[in-house]
């Protein structure tokens, strides 16, 4: 009776340990699925693009013939102009939002709707984000095709992400650094300010980074809202902002380089096609630095604050 | 005097122990006699809920000056709760409402109107786990102080050194002022927490197990230093070291299931328990 109680448990440890083996071989096989797939790809863009990406004039020239022909230097300044507006309209937005559900809001229906509205507005179709920016500020608002429109059509979407990556960093923050604040007769708002915020700041740095990332390379957003083309020549050097050649104007059209390869993908002409190979290779080193920046600037700061 | 009133009322009335204790200021601990009368904060049938949770029930207590208070007690038996609503910590917890008087010099602080922030500079409070902010060793005592409006590099670096001396950790730190306050052990990153909050100079100063997650010497280190910094304020530890309340405390608060059953001086408490709860858990029946 013992014996065979003993060798059902010595039958039972074994399946355990092969169950164990299997799961770990399933596991490892899909993590390396996963790997292959991305090097793959990374590496198929990398090949059919690298030729076009050094190729003198690529990075530094216009395009030309309705950019089948040419470089794609306004697209890429274009594409960085519209992330530094986005980031500067979206960034200050989510983190008051941010602080406002995780250091103030009180459990109740407000709260609820507020986290339901912007988890609604993460999952938005970007198409359908686009079409409502068109509506609302390049016809109703009369700021047609413009970098603007685009900035604040890629805001829409770019809010629910970083406020959840805020949000996320502020409850991380140790609950006892929010006790020991408070315990000091300090107010909320100076404990967010003061204390929360720089604890939280390598989480929220890279969080922001890392959208940056799906901001740099949206396309459907943009199509209706900053228009697929960048005027024929931009002036870096004027002052006059409301000039419609002005670089730095924020009511003239823009065409980011997803939309720039969406634009001319369709193009028959061999070169048309290597110049979206080399588009694309150059967005997706510019998001693949992105990540790579995103990580190495969370760590810095996350010693700075740890150490020192 | 507070100290004549007291003394009278022990049994001893030796001229030489009014002598005795006069001369050191300091309270008798071995004997576990108070020498202060001096009710700094009191609670009267306090009720904690959280959601209709009733977790702490009719609970009334003093605190004296120059005395140290242990409140003890299984886990869970809402000795921290009690703790945490004596500078009013609990209004942050989402869900959770204090009913009661608490009389902070005779004047209730439990209502709406109170100025938590000015309360919270007379009643410090330390965590379990030491939790200095992410700054230096000379910010995280100045930084509370310089919030509520205090000025002039003099008049802060003589804080420091203070607020140091009293947690005794001037001499470990003095040369590295602007270090990282993460670079500390556990110990001195706790008298760190200990001389940030001296730095207000609280009338009043919680401790909520203060030494849980510290070694034996650092243990041992920051009793001492709670014994230094008792005079003229008023100490409450919530310990779960029973070793630790009998040697740091003057009076000593049994809590359990949400009831203060029994409170006295510490060595009535200790060496003659009235109730048998309190007896069972000290004969380590249940911790």
């Amino acid at each position: 009776m013992a014996r065979s109680a003993a060798q059902a448990q010595d039958a039972y440890l074994e399946r355990s340990q092969r169950n164990d083996k299997i799961a770990t071989g399933v596991l490892t096989l899909i993590v390396g699925l996963v790997m292959l797939i991305v090097v793959s790809m990374v590496l198929f863009i990398l090949s059919q693009g690298i030729e076009t990406l050094f190729k003198p004039g690529f990075l530094t020239e216009a395009s030309r013939a309705n950019g089948t022909q040419g470089g794609v230097a306004y697209q890429l300044f274009d594409s960085f102009y519209l992330l530094i507006l986005t980031l500067a309209i979206s960034l200050p937005i989510s983190l008051g939002g941010a602080v406002f559900l995780v250091e103030y809001a009180p459990d109740g229906p407000i709260t609820s709707i507020a986290s339901t509205a912007i988890e609604t507005l993460s999952s938005l179709p970007s198409i359908v984000v686009g079409m409502f920016g068109f509506l609302v500020f390049s016809v109703n608002f009369g700021w047609k095709y413009s970098i603007l429109s685009g900035a604040v059509a890629l805001t829409m979407f770019n809010i629910p992400i970083l406020v959840r990556v805020i949000q996320q960093a502020l409850e991380d923050v140790p609950a006892s650094q929010r006790d020991a604040c408070l315990a000091m007769g300090l107010t909320r708002w100076e404990t967010t300010v003061h204390v929360l915020i720089p604890v939280a700041m390598p989480a929220i740095v890279t969080g922001v980074v890392l959208s940056a990332g799906r901001v740099f390379g949206e396309a459907a957003a943009l199509l209706f809202t900053s228009g697929m083309s960048s005027p024929v020549r931009l002036n870096f050097f004027t002052l006059n902002f409301a000039s419609p050649t002005c670089a730095w104007n924020v009511f003239r059209p823009a065409e980011s380089l997803a939309v720039h390869i969406y634009k001319i993908y369709g193009e028959g002409s061999p070169e048309a096609q290597t110049i979206v190979w080399g588009t694309a290779a150059l967005l997706m080193t510019c998001v693949l630095l992105f990540n790579v920046a995103a990580r190495i600037v969370g760590k810095a700061l996350a010693r700075r604050m740890t150490a020192e | 005097m507070s100290v004549e009133t007291s003394a009278v009322e022990t049994d001893s009335t030796s001229a030489d122990f009014m002598a005795s204790v006069s001369s050191s200021e300091k309270q008798n601990r071995v004997s576990g006699f108070a020498i202060s009368d001096e009710v700094v904060l009191e609670t009267k049938d306090v009720n904690v809920y959280y959601g209709n949770h009733h977790a702490l029930h009719d609970t009334s207590l003093a605190f004296h000056k120059d005395e140290i208070t242990a409140l003890i007690g299984p886990s869970g038996c809402g000795k921290s709760t009690f703790l945490r609503s004596l500078n009013l910590m609990n209004r942050e917890i989402r869900g959770c409402r204090v009913d009661g008087e608490i009389e902070y010099r005779g004047h209730n602080i439990n209502t709406p109107s109170e100025n938590l922030y000015e309360l919270r500079k007379s009643i410090g409070m330390v965590f379990q786990q030491p939790n200095p902010f992410h700054m230096s060793i000379y910010d995280n005592i100045t930084f509370a102080p310089r919030r509520h409006g205090v000025r002039g590099k003099d008049v802060l670096d003589q804080m420091v050194e203070e607020s140091l001396r009293g947690a005794a950790l001037w001499d470990e730190v003095k040369d590295k002022l602007d270090k990282s306050a993460f670079a500390l052990s556990g110990g001195q990153q706790q008298r760190l927490c200990i001389a940030r909050t001296l730095a207000v100079h609280p009338d009043v100063i919680l401790f909520d197990e203060p030494c849980s997650a510290l070694d034996p010497i650092s243990t041992l280190a920051i009793e001492d230093l709670m014994r230094n910094v008792v005079k003229d304020r008023a100490i409450v530890i919530v310990t779960h070291n029973m070793e630790q309340a009998s040697r740091v405390s003057n009076r000593t608060a049994f809590f359990y299931m949400g009831d203060m059953v029994e409170y006295g001086e510490t060595e009535q408490i200790f060496q003659r328990p009235n109730d048998a709860r309190l007896n069972d858990y000290l004969t380590g029946m249940f911790s």
